[in-house]
């Protein structure tokens, strides 16, 4: 087999993440890999193309401490709370000052969806039946309607997407990188598959036999993974089902630090810059706060029988 | 105390929202208010609802109110839980979603909703959150119902720009391309709102058909940035019963962070 894929967060980001990179850290509401975003911005990588349905708070962080030329996304805010203010004074006419705005490229969240689909599966483009009617188009060219080979109409056609580097959390790995995941899925299984390089962050590595035993469950093949980084609370302040809760504080807290320039900078000292990880940012989050995440009950699947056929 | 001051305007905006789901099968749920209003109707006009969130999730029975459009409670207890792939390409764009809820930070009289900017769209005034799924909601749901707070900022002459399709420029237009370009989709169906209730008139434009308890024409007048339409025979929308209220503020935002 290949060499060893196990790595620390600081070595596989330094090793798999470059500077130009389009870089796709996905999962929506569910699983967002805070870990790799904050060593990226630790790491000071540059130039970056930002690509996520979702920027979320990760993407504002990022973009706030300057790591990215571009965005490419689908719903810009803080979900259930209100708006992502880095992001917005880098696009927004009174917050530019003059200064060069950060390039964005927007679809819908289908959109985005069929971008890594058609990344994943090697086609030149996606069709689908959005678009009709609205200015999306005209925002963005690359959304192009065209008929169909059959003469029954039109629809809208949207670029295959194919990240650098895609980085998604989940559930559990083995050391290959076969990756399982249960919960809300997102798109992380098109956006892994479209990408040139893969980093898979879990909370927990497993063995294979773990993994060989439910196989519906794996979303990603160790095959197209390039790195495996075990970080537990990686996904804080989102979730990770039946692990942790979204830390809702944190997010309804981001919304005032998000409106200051200032304070946001602050806050990346304080939590990025100044901890050399995410055993150290767990560590400052404080154990009363993270038990207040676990889950009130547990809900176990039940379990099906594979059978032995020999 | 009078009885108008008993509950809140977005109280009636949720309950009279819910009310709109009687008899409707699957709903795709949006984050906030379409969220209680959903959940409202699940447990007293439509028992049958079948929650869809874009998450990615088909029959949903959050035990909680989900904090944002994903979140754990829907997925534990679920029907199903799919790719976003999935949810879009087989479940909306399929046709199996009977009423897509969206929200709008601009609307027209003809139903056609901004999400996106206020301003240029290249150098925006102000810059909201986009589509997300709402533009594909709007073509592929069967009908689209709208929740939002009614101002002349919000009730406008000219949106700034058309994030999701309405009845484009009239009832007459809007079937035409519907039915060359193969939507499932029948566009807007109602628009409830923290002043009344508007249904779509033949000829594709918003009509009010119900003004929320208290509140007169003059103010619903004041806060419509066109000339509105209003019905004949308009009515009073009912007040929230006490078996709604008790849901909305015990079961669905015991904190108030919609409702108050």
């Amino acid at each position: 087999m290949s060499q060893p894929k196990v790595a620390t967060m600081r070595d596989a980001v330094a090793e798999v993440v470059r500077d130009g990179d389009t870089v796709a850290i996905e999962g929506f509401t569910h699983l967002i890999s805070f870990g790799a975003g904050h060593e990226i911005i630790r790491q000071r990588k540059r130039d970056l193309t930002l690509a996520r349905m979702t920027p979320d708070l990760i993407y504002d962080q990022m973009i706030a401490a300057g790591v990215a030329r571009k965005l490419i996304f689908s719903w810009l805010g803080n979900p259930g709370v209100g708006g992502l203010g880095a992001i917005r004074r880098r696009i927004e006419l009174a917050g530019l000052a003059g200064e060069t705005p950060l390039e964005i490229e927007e679809y819908s969240h289908f959109g985005m969806v069929a971008r890594y689909t058609a990344g994943a599966a090697n086609l030149p483009f996606f069709p689908l039946r959005s678009y009709f009617e609205t200015d999306l188009p005209s925002a963005n060219p690359l959304i192009r309607e065209i008929q169909s080979p059959y003469g029954d109409g039109s629809v809208y056609a949207v670029p295959p997407l194919r990240p650098d580097v895609t980085i998604v959390h989940a559930q559990r790995a083995d050391a290959a990188g076969n990756t399982q995941v249960w919960g809300l899925l997102g798109c992380q299984k098109e956006a892994a598959f479209a990408a040139e390089r893969v980093i898979v962050v879990v909370e927990e590595l497993v063995d294979e036999a773990v993994v060989r035993a439910d196989p519906n469950r794996t979303i990603i093949p160790g095959l197209i993974v390039d790195a495996v980084v075990v970080e537990p609370l990686g996904a804080h302040p989102s979730y990770v089902q039946g692990h942790y809760d979204r830390d809702n504080r944190f997010y309804l807290d981001w919304d005032a630090i998000t409106r200051d320039e200032d304070a946001l900078q602050d806050w990346l000292r304080e939590w990025v810059y100044d901890l050399d990880g995410r055993a150290a940012y767990v560590e400052k989050l404080g154990a009363e706060r993270v038990a207040a995440l676990r889950p009130t009950a547990a809900a176990p699947s039940g379990s099906v029988d594979y059978g032995t056929y020999e | 105390m009078t009885e108008a001051a008993a509950f809140s305007k977005s109280e009636m905006m949720i309950v009279a929202a819910a009310r709109e789901l009687a008899g409707q099968r699957v709903c795709f749920v949006g984050v906030g208010l379409p969220n209680i209003a959903v959940n409202l109707a699940k447990r007293t006009v439509a028992p049958e609802l079948e929650l869809v969130y874009e998450a990615g999730v088909f029959g949903a029975r959050p035990a909680r109110l989900p904090l944002s459009i994903g979140d754990p409670t829907i997925v534990t207890g679920s029907t199903a839980v799919t790719s976003m792939f999935e949810l879009f390409a087989f479940y909306l764009q399929g046709g199996l979603i009977d009423v897509g809820f969206l929200g709008a930070a601009q609307i027209d009289r003809f139903g056609n909703i901004n999400t996106t900017v206020i301003g240029d769209y290249a150098r925006p005034t102000t810059r909201l959150p986009g589509s997300g799924g709402a533009c594909e909601i709007a073509i592929n749901a069967r009908e689209v119902f709208v929740i939002m707070r009614q101002t002349t900022r919000s009730f406008v002459e000219r949106i700034d720009f058309r994030t999701s399709p309405g009845n484009l420029g009239g009832a007459e237009q809007a079937e035409r391309i519907r039915r060359q370009g193969g939507w499932l989709g029948r566009g807007p169906s109602v628009v409830v709102t923290d002043l009344g209730i508007w249904h779509f008139a033949d000829t594709g434009e918003m009509r009010l058909d119900s003004l929320h308890p208290g509140v007169t024409v003059a103010d619903l007048t004041a806060a419509t940035g066109w000339s509105p339409s209003i019905a004949a025979e308009l009515a009073t929308t009912p007040a929230p019963t006490a078996v709604e209220l008790r849901l909305i503020r015990e079961e669905l935002d015991p904190g108030g962070a919609y409702t108050s």
